[in-house]
This record gives structure tokens, sequence and C-alpha cells, in this order.
């Protein structure tokens, strides 16, 4: 009410006044441009693909009996989409690591841990007790908050590093050993042992790091959005962030 | 040197005829992938080389290498490849026994020095100064080291000399040790398999003596040649793969159907070797052929991947066995149901501070 009385333009023609109680002022930050959103949603997208047909790979469907086997194509399709979005994954994360430089500083947070900063720890520390329920009130953050600039890091930053490394190497195989693929990853069979089929292992154990972490991702995404004084999964489409008060930090 | 008979002189002697001798050296050429235009070095090399003595000594192992290698099915490999290299030491094949035995390997060294090869069957134990496995009185370990010293290449034979095999499988108590890991100063080409294909075997030494050098090794140092490709590659049931047909269990229409045997196991994909192609016993079948999956004895510890009959293998890290997906299901199933509890407790927190705003606004109002 005392938001309707002390702007002067109304939140819109329809607003009945109980509306109007919940009415408030917010103040909005471009923090994610364009191309980083971009990214954020074919990753996602990729990603999605990627755990559906890798889990098909280690365990295949049941077998189908369509055509002939020269003119049935089903495990071929299968392995052809999860190589597919492997390597757009792999454009991707190149494409966002090039956006870390050459980006705003929120596209940095990614790939940068402030380790040495005291006081980083220390709101770390905040927000496993905001998880907790150990504090009333979540702080603002224009861009990621430091736990989840934590996760992104061990998570996005380590696991893809680790699926696009393990994945090519593999992926390397199939060309062959003489071809510029294996030159480049063959490195990781060496460094497992030898043995091809722990990478496939380590590989399938990647999948369910990263499945770990889109249930986290996605609930905390969603929690904070409404628990949280800022907007989240907006922003993450518009770009920007909005704060729903204007309470300092 | 001069005094040893060239290849040739002892095919002769032997009674092969200079036809079939030309057969074996174009055989061998293809054999190893060489063009036609080899086939005349080949048969110049047979014919002015004197024999290259070998020392074949055996360790920790079941002699199912020279099981194989005594198989070599090209006609006259069979009968040749004996007399072409000098097999001057060798337990399982040489007459001489006991004492005779052990000074044949002395001689050979002291003759030849710098200029036999050494091919190494199984491996030495390093447990208890090597007391695992002994030769003459001594172990093992120390005539491998005595009879490396003055080698000119080694030949690690199998997967036990290659990398440990079963002797070296968790948790290895006789510490059993693959040659390039106590040899560290000579050239090794390794052969691995349980056992390694018979026209592999003999292929890689024809190569080393025809050309006097080691075959194009890969990362591993095996033969290019041989372990270049997977026995996925060029597996005939390769089809079935691509299009997602699959013997489910053994006794079902798809194993009569002869599809593919990836979800029973098969490590065709991750094995790197030449049983889909030169095949086994004279080119008759290999392990797919008959039906079995590839157990991937060619490879690096294929004893500590899990089941053979598994694709996605156990890991015994966690204390009990499960593979990656129960492991991974597990943490996603726990992170999973915390995530539900954290959410309810979210609701029923912020549920609460509402009735607690509301309750005070009230008050305010009163």
């Amino acid at each position: 009410m005392t938001m309707a009385s002390d702007s002067g333009n109304l939140p819109g023609a329809d607003a009945a006044p109980e509306d109007l109680r919940t009415a408030t002022r917010q103040t909005s930050v471009y923090v994610y441009e364009a191309p980083l959103r971009i990214w954020h949603w074919i990753n996602a997208a990729a990603i999605f693909v990627l755990c559906l047909t890798g889990y098909f790979i280690g365990s295949p469907p049941p077998s189908m009996q369509i055509a002939e086997a020269t003119h049935q194509f089903v495990f071929g399709y299968i392995r052809f989409a999860h190589f597919a979005a492997g390597l757009i994954l792999t454009v991707g994360f190149l494409g966002r690591i090039y956006w870390a430089i050459f980006g705003n500083h929120h596209a940095r947070q990614l790939f940068y841990l402030p380790i040495f900063n005291g006081r980083w720890w220390s709101e770390v520390w905040f927000e496993i007790k905001w998880y907790l329920f150990l504090e009333r009130a979540p702080k603002k953050y224009v861009g990621h908050n430091p736990l989840a600039q934590l996760a992104m890091f061990f998570f996005i930053t380590l696991g893809v590093s680790f699926m696009i490394v393990t994945g090519l190497a593999l992926y390397s195989e199939g060309l062959g050993h003489d071809s510029t693929l294996y030159t480049l990853f063959g490195w990781v069979f060496t460094v497992v042992g030898g043995n091809s089929h722990v990478v496939h292992t380590l590989h399938h154990l990647g999948m369910w790091w990263i499945v770990i972490f889109m249930i986290i991702h996605i609930y905390v995404a969603i929690r904070e959005d409404i628990m949280s004084r800022q907007s989240i999964v907006s922003t993450m489409i518009s770009g920007h962030r909005t704060f729903k008060d204007d309470r300092p930090d | 040197m001069s005094q040893i008979e060239t290849f040739y002189d002892v095919m002769r002697r032997q009674g092969i005829t200079r036809r079939s001798f030309m057969k074996y050296c174009s055989l061998t050429a293809s054999a190893l992938g060489l063009g036609p235009a080899f086939v005349p070095k080949i048969v110049h090399a047979m014919e002015t080389k004197p024999r290259t003595p070998v020392i074949w000594v055996n360790g920790l192992e079941c002699t199912c290498c020279s099981e194989s290698f005594i198989r070599g099915s090209h006609p006259l490999a069979k009968d040749v490849v004996l007399s072409m290299i000098s097999l001057d030491y060798s337990h399982t094949l040489m007459a001489a026994a006991g004492h005779a035995a052990e000074a044949a390997l002395e001689e050979t060294i002291q003759q030849y020095k710098g200029n036999y090869i050494l091919a190494v069957e199984g491996n030495p134990p390093l447990n208890e100064d090597g007391m695992y496995c002994i030769v003459g009185g001594k172990p093992f370990v120390e005539q491998l080291r005595h009879a490396a010293k003055d080698a000119k290449a080694i030949i690690s034979w199998g997967a036990c000399a290659s990398y440990g095999c079963v002797q070296a499988a968790k948790p290895n108590p006789t510490q059993a040790t693959p040659v390039h890991k106590v040899i560290t100063d000579k050239p090794i080409i390794k052969v691995p398999g349980c056992p390694p294909i018979a026209e592999v075997m003999t292929g890689v030494i024809t190569y080393m003596l025809t050309f006097d050098r080691l075959p194009e090794l890969d990362r591993q140092g095996r033969p290019a040649m041989f372990y270049g490709q997977r026995i996925h590659d060029k597996c005939y049931r390769r089809p079935h793969f691509d299009a997602g047909q699959f013997v489910e269990q053994w006794d079902d229409e798809n194993a009569r159907k002869g599809y593919c045997l990836y979800k029973v196991g098969c490590k065709g994909p991750t094995t790197y070797n030449a049983c889909s192609t030169v095949r086994w016993n004279e080119g008759t079948s290999f392990p797919i052929q008959s039906g079995h999956g590839c157990i991937g004895c060619s490879e690096d510890g294929f004893w500590d991947q899990g089941s053979f009959y598994n694709r996605v293998t156990d890991l015994t890290q966690f204390g009990v066995e499960a593979n990656a997906d129960q492991v991974g299901l597990a943490a996603a199933g726990v992170v999973g149901a915390g995530v539900a509890v954290h959410a309810a407790v979210s609701a029923l927190k912020s549920a609460q501070k509402k009735t607690q705003g509301q309750s005070m606004s009230q008050n305010e109002e009163v």
C-alpha cells in the first residue's frame, strides 16, 4: 500500500488492492551476458543428452529387431548422439573459456577461486549455515555466492574438463591410434595404467558426478529463487539479477 | 658369428624347397602388413643373415606362450621358426636339462654378447628377494637381470611379462612385476596376450630378424602392426553392435543368432589385439566367433577389471563390490533424498516465518 502511494505509478492496470500489498520496487543488475546464457542452456541440453545416451552406452537398451542388421542402426544412433553432444559440449566449453577472458568479470567466476581471501571463506561458511537453517536471511550476491562458486568450480569447471578429456580420449580410440585426436589424448590411457577399460569406468563415474550436480543445482536454483533475496532462475534467462529488497548486503 | 648358418641354409637343410621358402617369405610380408616390394628384402635377409641367437627364459608363468608359439600355423613357421632363430636356451623346448642347460645359457651369453635377443616368458616376483620363483637354484629375477645385461633387445612374451597377468592381480602377494619395471635400460617389445597369437609371436621375431630393428611400437611398447586396432574394430559381429542387437543371456535366441556379446561383458571395445583378423589355430576361430566375449587378456591388469561377464565393471574400492552405476545411483539417491528433506524443511521454515510475520503484523494492527 505504501509502495503505490509513494511511487505514484501503479504496478499494473489490473492491480487489485491485495496485489498492491506485495508490490515492491526492485533493483536489477545485468550480470550474465547473452553468450554466457546461450552457453548455459546449450551446455545443459548437451549434458542431458550425454547422460542419457552415456548410460545407454554402458547398459544398452533391450535388443531390437527392426530390420536386418545392415539397415538397423539403433545403437549406432545412440552413440552418434553421444559423440555429437560431447563435441558440442567441448566446443561450448572452449567458447565459455573465451568468454571468461573477453566477457564481464562475472564470466570469470567459474574459473577462479579466491582461496587466499579470508573473507571469501567466511562467506562460504555463512552460506553453509544458511543451508543448515542457522541463518535467518541469506546475503545478496550479484554473481554466484561463494558456496555456489565453489560447487560450480568442482562440479562444472573440473568435472566437465575431466569428462571432455576422458571423452575425447575414448572417442580417439574409435578413430584409431594414428588419428590426431589419439596423438593429443592418448596420454590419458598411459595415466590410468594402459587399460582403456579404466577410462570407461572413470568416465562413467564422472557422469554420476555431473548427475549429482544437476540434482543439487536445479534444487538450489529453484529454492533460492523462492527463498533468497534475489532472482536466480530468470537471471539465467534474461541476464538480469533482480533484488527483492533494498537492504544492504 | 660367421660360422653360423643363415636361415636359408637351415631351411634347405631341413628339406624345404625354394618354392616353399619363397611362399613363406611372401606370407610373412603380408602378415607384417608389408607390400610385395618387401618380399625380396625378406628373401635377401633370410639368405644372407646369420641366425640370431635367442635366449628364452621362463619366470612365473603357465607356459601357454610357449604352447602357442610352437603352434605357429604358417606352413613353414611351425618347422622353421625354431631353426630360424637359434634357440640356444629354452627350458621347455631344449633337450638339455639341469647343469647342462644352465651351461648353455652361460655359453650363449658369453659368445653372443650384445647380439642375442632375450625372450622372456613370465615375470619375476620381487617379494622375499624373489624367492617365489627359483630357476637353477637362484631367484629368477637374478637370471633375468644377468641375461638382460648383454641382450640386444628383450621380447616380453604374453601378459605375464608385459603386464603381470594373473599372478600380479590384486593383491599380488608375490609382488610379481612385469619385465619393463625390472629391466629399464634395454629396448623392450611387449607382445601381450594370454597367450599371444602364434602368428603374432613368429611375425614379431621375423620382423626383428629381417630388418634388424624393433617393429614400430605403440604408446605402450606393443608392435603397432598387431596391436594397433581393437578386437571391436575388426569384429565380424560389429554390425549387430551398431544395430543394437545383443546377446541378452547365454542361452537366448540372440546367442544362437550370433548377435553382439557386448552386453554379456565382451571386452572387445577396449582390447588391442589381432584376434579378430589373424584368429587362432590356423585361422580357425577366435573367442567371439565361438560365442564367448573377449576377456581382454592382452590388456594391462585385465584380471582386476571385474567380471568377464559385465560391461560396467565392479569397483572394489568401496569395500563392497559395486559397479559405477550402483555407486553413482546410491550417491545420487542420497543427494536426492537430502534435497527432498532439505526442501521440506525449507518449506516448513518459510511457512513458520510467514505465520510469525502475520501474527506480528496482526499484533501491530492491534
